[in-house]
C-alpha cells in the first residue's frame, strides 16, 4: 500500500504541476484547466502548475469581495469553498498524505539522514489561527486604500509559493530581480526554516502551519474515506503510535484532526485492528502474516508508577 | 464466500453525514457557478501574483 501511495503522489505531483514548457515559454500556463481546484497546496504562480490553489484563490476573492459587490458580481468564494469542502468531504486529509505536492516534498526532505525530533502538539493550533486569520479575516477586512484586501497567508508566509514560483520566477525572468526587498527575503526565511525543519521532524508545515491542511482537518469525524479502528482487535501494544508521520497515536483517537490517512500505522498493525472504511463499510484491510494475539507487557513492579 | 462478504458488509451501518456534507458543498459550489466565479479564479490563477510570491 505504501508503493501505490507513492505512485498517487507522483501522480498527483504530475497532474497539478503538468506544464513542462515553462522553460520555453519562461512564463505561467494561461490554459482552461486552471479552472479545476488543486487539492493540496500547490501555487499557481509556479509555471508548471495547471491548476488553481484553493487558498490563493480563496484570498483573492475575500480581498476583492467589495470591489466585486460594487460591480454587481457576487464572487463570495462560493466555488472555491465549494470545492473545497467536496474534497474535504470525501477524503479529508488523505489530500495531505496522499495528493499534496508539499507534503511530498517534506516526506523526501526527511529521508535525508540527521537526527530526527518530534513536534511539541500543541503547535498544531498554529495552522488554525493562520486558516482564520490570515486567510480569511485579515483579506477581507485589512483593506489598502483602493479598498483591497491582501493575501496574506501568501504574500508573508507560504513557502510553497517561493518555493515553486517566487524562485523559479526570479531564475527565469531577470528583470523581476530589481523587486526582491524584505518581503522576499521574509518568504525566504520561512521557506528555509520549514526546509530544514523538515529534514530533522516529519512533517513540519503539515502538522503546524498549513492552512490547507486545517481545512480538511475540519473533517476527520465525517469525512467518507477515513481509518477505522477495531477495539476488539486491538492490543494496546502502540506499534501505531511509533510509525504515524504525524504524530498521532491512533488506537486513542482514531478520528485525529492530524490523521492523514498514510495507512503507515495500518501497515505497522499486526493484529488487523486498522483498516480503510468508505461511509462505514470496510474497504481495504492491509494482509498481514498470521501474528500472536498478545498482550502488551505488564511492566515489572519495580517500574511502574 | 460471496454472500458471507456481501452480509458482512449489510451489517456495517452505512454513515449518512459524508454524503449530506458533500451534497452541501456541492450545492455551495453550483451556487459559485451559477454567479460566474469560475471566470474570475481562472483570470487570477492565470495572472503572476507578485506580491504572493514575495516579489511585489
Amino acid at each position: 500500500m505504501d508503493l501505490i501511495r507513492k505512485w498517487v503522489q507522483a501522480l498527483f505531483f504530475l497532474l497539478t504541476n503538468g506544464f513542462w514548457n515553462f522553460p520555453i515559454t519562461r512564463g505561467i500556463y494561461k490554459g482552461p484547466l486552471k479552472i479545476v481546484c488543486s487539492p493540496g497546496l500547490n501555487c499557481y504562480s509556479c509555471p508548471a502548475a495547471t491548476t488553481y490553489c484553493p487558498l490563493g484563490s480563496l484570498q483573492q476573492l475575500l480581498g476583492g469581495i467589495r470591489m466585486a459587490i460594487e460591480n454587481g458580481q457576487f464572487f463570495f468564494g462560493f466555488y472555491v469553498v465549494g470545492t473545497m469542502g467536496v474534497i474535504g468531504g470525501f477524503v479529508g486529509r488523505m489530500v495531505c498524505g496522499w495528493a499534496c505536492p508539499f507534503g511530498l516534498f517534506q516526506e523526501l526532505l526527511h529521508k535525508i539522514p540527521s537526527p530526527k525530533f518530534g513536534i511539541w502538539p500543541h503547535l498544531r493550533y498554529v495552522k488554525y489561527v493562520l486558516l482564520a486569520f490570515m486567510v480569511v479575516l485579515l483579506p477581507l477586512f485589512v483593506l489598502d486604500e483602493f479598498g483591497f484586501g491582501s493575501t496574506w497567508f501568501c504574500k508573508y508566509l507560504c513557502p510553497a509559493g517561493t518555493l515553486e514560483a517566487g524562485l523559479p520566477l526570479l531564475y527565469m525572468q531577470p528583470s523581476l530581480r530589481a523587486n526582491i526587498g524584505p518581503l522576499f527575503y521574509n518568504k525566504l526565511f520561512f521557506l528555509i526554516l520549514f526546509v530544514g525543519w523538515a529534514v530533522l521532524a516529519s512533517r513540519p508545515f503539515c502538522r503546524t502551519a498549513c492552512p490547507l491542511g486545517a481545512f480538511y482537518a475540519l473533517f476527520s469525524k465525517i469525512k467518507l474515506v477515513k481509518l477505522h479502528l477495531d477495539p476488539a482487535k486491538c492490543t494496546h501494544c502502540e506499534a501505531c503510535h511509533a510509525v504515524c508521520p504525524m504524530g498521532v497515536r491512533f488506537n486513542e483517537s482514531p478520528d485525529d484532526m492530524e490523521c492523514i490517512s498514510c495507512l503507515a500505522c495500518s501497515k505497522a498493525c499486526k493484529f488487523n485492528a486498522i483498516s480503510l472504511e468508505i461511509g462505514g463499510v470496510s474497504a481495504v484491510n492491509q494482509p498481514k502474516q498470521s501474528a500472536p494475539r498478545l498482550k502488551k507487557p505488564t511492566p515489572a513492579p519495580d517500574t511502574a508508577h | 464466500m460471496m454472500s458471507t462478504k456481501k452480509n458482512n458488509m449489510a451489517k456495517q451501518k452505512i454513515r449518512k453525514a459524508p454524503f449530506l456534507i458533500i451534497f452541501i458543498f456541492l450545492v455551495l459550489g453550483i451556487i459559485g457557478i451559477t454567479v460566474n466565479e469560475p471566470s474570475r479564479v481562472l483570470e487570477q490563477a492565470t495572472q503572476i501574483c507578485l506580491s504572493c510570491i514575495g516579489i511585489g
